[in-house]
């Protein structure tokens, strides 16, 4: 029957660990780019958003590599980061890295949607009545968008839980730290015999994506009553 | 209130280009659209900031570009009603109306809410949401809301467009009670002439960004020819009126009007136009007309085959409409005597 072993378990968590934390990583700095990016007239943001969409449409390994290159040992990031003696790669913090970068064009993209449907003048409105730009951004704005902040989390988190390309090369398949559930699928279908449990992973991955969707629908519905 | 304002601002093709020292509480701001209302509005507001110039309130400076001054609009304390209500969307009609009252100091809050809701009949709308008001309630909440900040100024844009008459003409009353009660000095900018002349005092001429003319309302009104195609109307703000027979008696000035409309209340605003006003020479003894006035001419404006008389009765004024033949026919010149005839039906109330 379908039984799942104390690593698909491991797997699981680690699975759940990553997107959660790369998701909640990623979300004040995506309403940031998409504030930038929905109302900001200044120069360059053609530029920035081809920067941020780009992992949207690069391979993920692409990114991946890249990633290792800028965090390895000899990276820019890499060296800096070993100055302070913390080590990203083929580490659980490198599988975050991967899967927030891989997922923040999702997440950006869906909150500047948002974003771009709000009236500025509602904006011009609160500055008028007194409310100064920050009271303004988060009493008019990120309420007016809150739909659009929490679609962009939902479909970055279920992103997150499918990352494979980036994270097997910046983090590694390492059981127990960074094998996350598509890496552990991938591990037992390249092993003879591992064809049964690579298929009740699979079930776990689509019960997983499924409830993230009826959750993300329900909650979609709330907001909207409210 | 003293604005005394220098402003350039170049956008793409337009240019704008303003000078000048405001000292009337009721100013409008006259123009076709395109000439530059809404970019001078957003200016006074700190929406946006001009290329060179400055800005001063009642001896503050609100902005100079000079001098690198440019205080941001929530520190400026210029309402802004626009034209359309921009209520929040998320908020409900209570937390709509409180919205800039919570972010004025203590010091600063000179209206009740209960005061001001009640003036504006929106009492009963205070539990409802936002998106289940009419056009009208939505704009007097939107005033309501701006109002409660207690601002030293406050910039109405066409707040009443898109609005039908009958509305329109109901929030007028309100909108002058609020600024008459609670003494907030007002720059409306409109492109109906009927707005203007109920609103403001002294209007200023908007032509491609610049301000062309300044003068008295009425005197722009009496003036224009081409703004209205139904010509002149005579605005008469009458009291409470008095049963007079089967009509109704309405003082105005030192003598009275006999209307067929009765009037309950405190003010009443009616419209006459100017081409229902018949003149004769000498006193006519019986009409059909109720209201026989003896007045004297204090001018004329002649435009084309068109002659606008305007009489003083008393102390008061009307203009008549007629033709440059009946002036020939009845010798009418500056000073003339004449009688000025008018039926109790002529008269259309606004509000």
């Amino acid at each position: 029957m379908l039984t799942l072993s104390p690593q698909d378990i491991q797997a699981v968590g680690l699975s759940l660990k990553v997107a959660t934390t790369a998701t909640l990583i990623s979300t004040p700095l995506g309403i940031g780019v998409a504030y930038l990016l929905a109302f900001a007239r200044i120069r360059g943001t053609a530029l920035l958003e081809g920067l941020i969409n780009l992992p949207l449409v690069l391979p993920p390994v692409v990114v991946g590599y890249l990633l290792l290159l800028a965090f390895g040992r000899h990276g820019w990031i890499g060296q800096f980061l070993d100055s302070l003696k913390l080590r990203v790669i083929f580490s659980l913090s490198g599988a975050v890295i991967a899967s927030a970068v891989v997922g923040f064009p999702l997440l950006v993209r869906s909150i500047r949607l948002g974003m771009e449907s709000i009236d500025p003048a509602l904006f011009q409105v609160s500055r008028t009545l007194g409310a100064g730009w920050w009271d303004s951004l988060l009493t008019i704005i990120l309420p007016l968008s809150g739909r659009a902040i929490f679609a962009g989390m939902t479909l970055m988190f279920a992103r997150s839980l499918g990352e494979f390309g980036a994270t097997v090369i910046l983090a590694g398949n390492i059981p127990g730290v960074t094998q996350t559930i598509p890496l552990a699928i991938y591990e037992y279908t390249s092993t003879p015999g591992g064809d049964r449990m690579a298929l009740t992973l699979c079930l776990v991955s689509i019960a997983l994506s499924f409830t993230v969707l009826l959750v993300s629908e329900a909650a979609g519905r709330r907001l909207k009553r409210s | 209130m003293l604005l005394e304002l220098r402003l350039n601002k170049t956008v793409g093709n337009f240019r704008l280009d303003c000078e000048c020292a405001l000292s009337s509480d009721r100013t409008g701001i006259f123009g076709p659209s395109g000439s530059g209302k809404s970019t001078l509005m957003h200016l006074l507001a700190g929406l946006s900031s001009a290329d060179s110039g400055t800005i001063r309130l009642d001896g503050e400076t609100l902005f100079d570009r000079a001098r690198r001054i440019d205080s941001k609009p929530e520190q400026r304390r210029i309402g802004v009603v626009f034209q359309h209500a921009h209520l929040f969307p998320h908020m409900s009609v209570r937390r709509n109306l409180l919205y800039g009252y919570r972010r004025t100091r203590a010091a600063e809050r000179r209206i009740r809410p209960e005061t001001l809701f009640e003036v504006l009949g929106i009492e009963p709308l205070l539990e409802r949401d936002v998106t289940t008001l009419s056009g009208g309630e939505r704009q007097r909440v939107a005033l309501a809301r701006t109002v409660l900040t207690c601002p030293r100024l406050i910039l109405m844009d066409e707040p009443l467009n898109g609005l039908d008459e009958h509305l329109k003409f109901q929030i007028i009353p309100y909108l002058k009670r609020v600024f008459s009660e609670f003494k907030i000095p007002l720059i409306f900018i409109s492109h109906s002439m009927l707005e203007m002349r109920m609103m403001t005092e002294e209007v200023l001429v908007m032509e491609q960004g610049s301000i062309r003319r300044r003068l008295a309302t009425e005197s722009l009104a009496r003036s224009s020819w081409e703004a209205d195609r139904q010509g002149y109307v005579n605005l008469l703000s009458l009291g409470r009126s008095r049963p007079h027979r089967d009509l109704f008696s309405y003082p105005w000035g030192d003598t009275a009007l006999i209307l067929t409309e009765p009037g309950e209340q405190e003010e009443n605003l009616f419209e006459l136009d100017a081409r229902e006003i018949i003149l004769f020479k000498r006193h006519p003894e019986t009409t059909s007309a109720r209201n026989l006035l003896e007045c004297r001419v204090s001018q004329l404006y002649r435009s084309g085959n068109r002659v606008r008389v305007e009489l003083g009765c008393g102390n008061s004024r009307l203009i008549a409409q007629i033709v440059p033949e009946a002036v020939r026919e009845l010798e009418i010149s500056q000073g003339s005597r004449l009688v000025a005839a008018i039926k109790a039906s002529a008269f259309k109330r606004i509000f």
